[in-house]
Order: C-alpha cells, then structure tokens, then sequence
C-alpha cells in the first residue's frame, strides 16, 4: 500500500535505520515478516524447506536492494512483493505444476458454503432455503478453554489441508491480521476475488469445527 | 426498490453472503434484510456466532516461522553487508 501522510515519516525512519545497518531494525523486521512470508512462499512452492530458502533469499533481496529503495509502496509490501516473485521463479523453475490461475480465478469452481441438503428445497411451500438440518449450538463453548485448545488443533490442520489460495488468504486474513487491501496487493487479487476465497476458507473450516464440536460437545 | 429487494432472506442465502456481511461490503438493501433475517431466525444468529469464534480462534493460531539455524545465517549476511557498507 501506499503509505498515507501520517505514516510516512516512520516509513522513512525505518528505511534509513535500515540503510545505515542498524542491526535491532533488521532483527525486528526478520521476526515480524519471517512467518507471514513463508506462508505465502508455500502458496507457490512445495515444500517447507524450498519456503524457508525463499523467505532467506528475500531477505538477502531486501538488503541488496534498500539503498535504492523509493518509497513507492510501504517496506511491507515491497518485502511481500519481492517474497511473491521468488516464489514463483522458483516453482517455475522447480517445474511445479502449479496452478496460477488458481489464485487468479477463484471462482472456477463452485463450492456452497454448506451442503445445499441442509436447507429446504426451493419448492418447499413453507420454508424454502431454510433450515431442514440447522448448525449444532457450539459457538459459545468454542473458546472454552479444554474444548477450545482441541479444537486449536483441529483447525490448524484444516487450515493446513485447504486449497492453497484459500489456505494464503485465510492466514493472512485471519491469522496474521492482515486487512484485505494488503492481500490483495500482494498476491495480485481483485477485492471480490479475494473476499470469495476468504469466504470458502472460512466456511470450510467452520464446518469442519463443526463437525468437531457435533461429536465432542 | 424492486421486488428482490423486498424478497425476505432465506437461511441457504445468508449463509452465501456472511462473508460480504462481515466484510462490510454487502449492499444497504441486502444488509437490512440479512439483519431483518437474523432477527427472527436463531439457527442463523448461532452460524454467524460460529463464524466470528471460527475468525477468533483462528487469529490464536500462528504460521511457522524460520528455522533458528536460518536466523543466524542471516544475522551473519546482515552484519557482512553491513561492514562491507562502512568500509569496516
């Protein structure tokens, strides 16, 4: 993004920390990005190992090219860019058959948010698209605290097993925070693009801890 | 307004649009009948509960980040370019 008037001078602050080689700012940025860009590395390459090379050879970008850094986008999201376009030279050269076009086109196939034979048919005379089968009560105990760290790992692992643009958005969204502007600059998503696999991350993982919480509750 | 407007929301729709809900992106006239909807429907106030715990406890979870070996590689790159910046 671009940074706005008030954030600018931080923005400069840290660029010139960085320059002058203040180690605490390198330190802090390494510890602050190293988990979201690895994720994002594995929404292109294959391994865990080819991620944290990439996370490191980015790093390595930053330094090489901060002297000649302009201030265009935030430090953020120049980091994230050059993360992004290493990831995908390298699972091209890696000759992954990646599915691009996967993050580009979400919306290729369709996936209801839940199981249309939960609702009434259209046809019903009363209800139509209502409830036949309504979601379990569990919200309210998801965070309990025995519950809830089960259920931690539960949806860590979901998470893990998403489609890959889903899975990007998702922990960026949801896990790191993100707001979806950022998403979307840095993985070249359009604002509906993005919300659409956000919103199928996010119900598959809800109906997965509902399954969860339906059987433990 | 035209009749779509009007037209009540049914369950199978707002579950469709929950994420544009808390989005803040849905438009004025789907918003009210998303929100006249979830007043007279508990099966839907529980699912939009059950989203905003699902949005909470997934913002508990963390990515993994580097390996501590990597760290310190990269310490040590960081402080060679350093030095190789200030002549030292």
């Amino acid at each position: 993004m671009v940074p706005t008037a008030d954030k600018r001078s931080a923005e400069a602050d840290l660029v010139d920390r960085l320059r002058s080689g203040d180690e605490a700012t390198f330190v802090c940025l390494v510890s602050t990005y190293s988990a979201p860009l690895k994720r994002l590395a594995l929404a292109f390459v294959s391994t865990d190992a080819v991620a944290e090379e990439v996370v490191q050879e980015t790093w390595l970008a930053v330094l090489t090219g901060i002297p000649r850094f302009e201030g265009r986008s935030s430090v953020k999201t120049w980091i994230f860019q050059i993360l992004a376009n290493r990831a995908k030279t390298r699972a091209i050269r890696d000759r992954r058959t990646i599915n691009f076009s996967e993050l580009e086109d979400p919306l290729g196939q369709d996936q209801p948010a839940v199981d249309p034979a939960r609702f009434h048919p259209a046809a019903h005379p009363t209800m139509p698209g209502h409830w036949s089968s309504p979601p379990g009560i569990w919200s309210a105990s998801a965070e309990d605290a025995v519950l809830g760290r089960e259920a931690m790992g539960v949806l860590q692992r979901e998470l893990d097993r998403l489609p890959r643009a889903q899975r990007v958005v998702v922990a960026l969204r949801d896990v790191h925070g993100w707001p979806a502007a950022e998403v979307c600059e840095v993985l070249g998503l359009s604002e509906a693009n993005q919300r659409v696999l956000l919103h199928r991350g996010r119900s598959r993982l809800r109906g997965v801890l509902e399954a969860y919480f339906t059987e433990n509750a | 307004m035209n009749d779509d407007t009007l037209r009540d929301m049914a369950c199978q729709e707002l579950v469709d649009v929950i994420t544009d809900y808390l989005e803040g992106t849905l438009p004025e006239a789907d918003c009210t009948r998303f929100e006249a909807h979830l007043a007279i429907c508990p099966a839907c106030r529980e699912y939009l509960e059950q989203m905003r715990a699902l949005v909470r406890l997934t913002g508990r979870l963390t990515s993994k980040s580097l390996e501590p070996e990597t760290v310190d590689s990269l310490l040590g790159a960081f402080r060679r370019w350093r030095d190789s910046r200030t002549g030292l």
